[in-house]
């Protein structure tokens, strides 16, 4: 039977340590809602949407009841929206109609994102593709839920570097149509390499075209756990640490399995997987920034940094791995900026960059997240900067992502607030030297060597 | 979900029930006899009390009681406020799921 000390540890991680289910989320297939008429699949999209996650929220708090562990979030994501309006978008403002439909369906089954509005392009794109990357700007500034995501590249197919410079416009214009908000909207809005198909995390959710009618994935969460448990291993040597981290990322992963078991149960949707992420809020005492600084660094972005992470991101998927049946998403550790209060000190005292930040992408399971950026960057840039983190994730065969945010009329130094669990941030200088010519070239980076295994 | 038989061959829904709180007279008498009331069987009590804190851990079965689970919940949350500690219950599965393999 159970003994006393595991009861009263389970619950100082929830009461005290900020152990919390980030996120069951939905994912729905779309496809049976193809049809060229826009106002019939619109029509469709809703009905499915909101008949599939009818009991998505209440079976959230019921569970959240049951066991006493906190579902911060209920999630929706769809098939990429690029797919299903295919038949029936001719031109940009047609997808907006899909996203305000996206976004109502979310409102009424009460869903704080919904992610999917969302384009898969790493070799090329359709007319569809091109008009649904057109309309993210006046998309994601009509609706208040809906996320959106482009796969622009992938280990199999290389970098579609016409897509790349797109998307650095679309960025730009998607600040532009949100500037009285921060340009929120940009956090919104996330660039992939290696998306996976089953990600229950937002903004970068979507229901890959692989996966079945409807499923259920569960993101858990835990950095204040881990923190925790690596107080007590202070100036121990790197096998007592690595052990730490790897029970305290079986533990937290164990309860992401019971929970999305059981969603799958009282929802009677299959479950899909469990994404052991490590993912941080603007909490205190929920950030994977604290970690690092336990681990040994003053603040992240020291030498260092890159091999803590390293060995963070690595242990929490070897304990992970086993708590669950099947495992998938981004799984690891997430850096955001703005979403963690440690990076946040950490850039306000100088020690850490764009370029560390970057290096770091190179090993945990992101890219660079949720990071401002002054609002005078050039397109020309940001295109540059999302081919730059591209490249790391086709050479590396893992997902690596983008999402800044150039502030509109910030400069570097201030500081933006988005807000809940967007939280804050300050605005990251970037290096200015030009990269024109090299995204104007247009075409898109082959496939690497490492790609032919067959 | 994790099921246990109980005596009569029935399905037993454990619950871990815990009070946390500083120390005062009544505590055990107040929690044991609103889950008489309610016909919720206590299976095993331990208690301690570290530096002027209460702190007790029931496992409880819940199978008997007309009381849906959540009622249960919010009504020994309630009982908490009212002699003025923290009173939980959860269903056994999460630290079964976390502690065991």
């Amino acid at each position: 039977m159970i003994n006393f000390n595991e009861v009263m540890e389970t619950n100082a991680m929830i009461e005290q340590e900020n152990l919390d289910v980030r996120t069951i989320t939905l994912g729905i297939s779309l496809l049976d809602c193809i049809d060229s008429n826009l106002e019939e699949l619109n029509r469709k999209i809703y009905e499915k949407i909101t008949k599939t996650a009818e009991k998505l929220v209440s079976t959230g708090v019921e569970i959240e009841k049951d066991f006493g562990i906190p579902v911060v979030n209920k999630r929706i994501s769809i098939t990429p929206a690029a797919l299903v309006g295919s038949a029936a978008c001719k031109t940009k403002e047609d997808f907006v109609e899909i996203a305000k439909t996206l976004d109502r369906a979310a409102k009424t089954v009460g869903v704080n994102f919904i992610g999917g509005f969302s384009a898969l392009v790493s070799k090329g794109m359709t007319k569809a593709d091109r008009l649904l990357i057109e309309s993210i700007p006046e998309a994601l500034a009509v609706t208040e839920r809906v996320c959106s995501s482009i796969n622009v590249g992938s280990t199999k197919t290389g970098i579609n570097m016409d897509a790349v410079k797109l998307l650095g416009e679309i960025v730009k214009d998607t600040a532009e149509h949100t500037k009285e908000k921060d340009s929120l909207g940009c956090a919104k809005l996330v660039i992939f390499c290696n998306a996976p198909d089953d990600n229950p995390f937002m903004a970068g959710a979507f229901h890959g075209v692989t996966e079945a009618d409807a499923i259920i994935n569960v993101g858990v969460s835990g950095p204040g756990v881990v923190k925790k448990a690596l107080e007590k291993a202070r100036g121990k040597d790197f096998e007592t640490l690595c052990e730490t981290i790897k029970k305290t990322a079986f533990k937290i992963t164990r309860v992401g399995q019971l929970v999305a078991k059981e969603a799958s149960k009282r929802m009677n949707i299959p479950f899909g997987i469990v994404d052991l992420s490590l993912a941080p809020t603007p909490a205190v005492g929920d950030s994977v920034a604290e970690i690092l600084q336990e681990i040994g660094l003053e603040y992240p972005g020291a030498p260092g940094t890159t091999a803590a992470l390293a060995l963070l991101n690595d242990q929490v998927k070897k304990g992970g791995v086993m708590a669950s049946s099947y495992v998938g998403g981004l799984s690891g550790a997430f850096i955001p900026v703005s979403e963690d209060q440690g990076m946040i000190d950490a850039v306000q005292a100088g020690c850490l960059t764009l370029e560390k930040l970057e290096a770091m992408t190179c090993v945990c399971s992101v890219g660079l997240d949720m990071i401002a950026i002054p609002g005078a960057t050039s397109a020309a840039t940001i295109s540059g900067i999302i081919a730059d983190e591209m490249a790391i994730g086709m050479i590396n065969q893992k997902t690596t992502a983008v999402r800044l945010i150039p502030v509109i009329g910030k400069k570097v130094g201030d500081i933006v607030e988005f807000g809940g669990l967007l939280g804050y941030a300050p605005v990251m200088p970037v290096n200015e030297f030009s990269c024109e010519a090299f995204v104007n070239r247009g075409g898109r980076i082959p496939v690497p060597i490492h790609s032919f295994k067959n | 979900m994790i099921y246990t038989k109980g005596k009569a061959g029935k399905v037993m829904n454990k619950t871990i029930i815990t009070v946390v709180g500083k120390d005062q007279v009544g505590i055990i008498a107040k929690v044991c006899t609103y889950l008489a009331e309610s016909k919720v069987n206590i299976l095993d009590i331990s208690q301690t009390i570290v530096s002027g804190y209460f702190n007790m851990m029931m496992v409880v079965d819940t199978n008997e009681s007309p009381k849906e689970f959540a009622a249960v919940s919010a009504e020994l949350e309630k009982l908490g406020e009212e002699i003025g500690v923290i009173i939980k219950a959860q269903r056994e599965e999460i630290f079964n799921m976390m502690h065991r393999i």
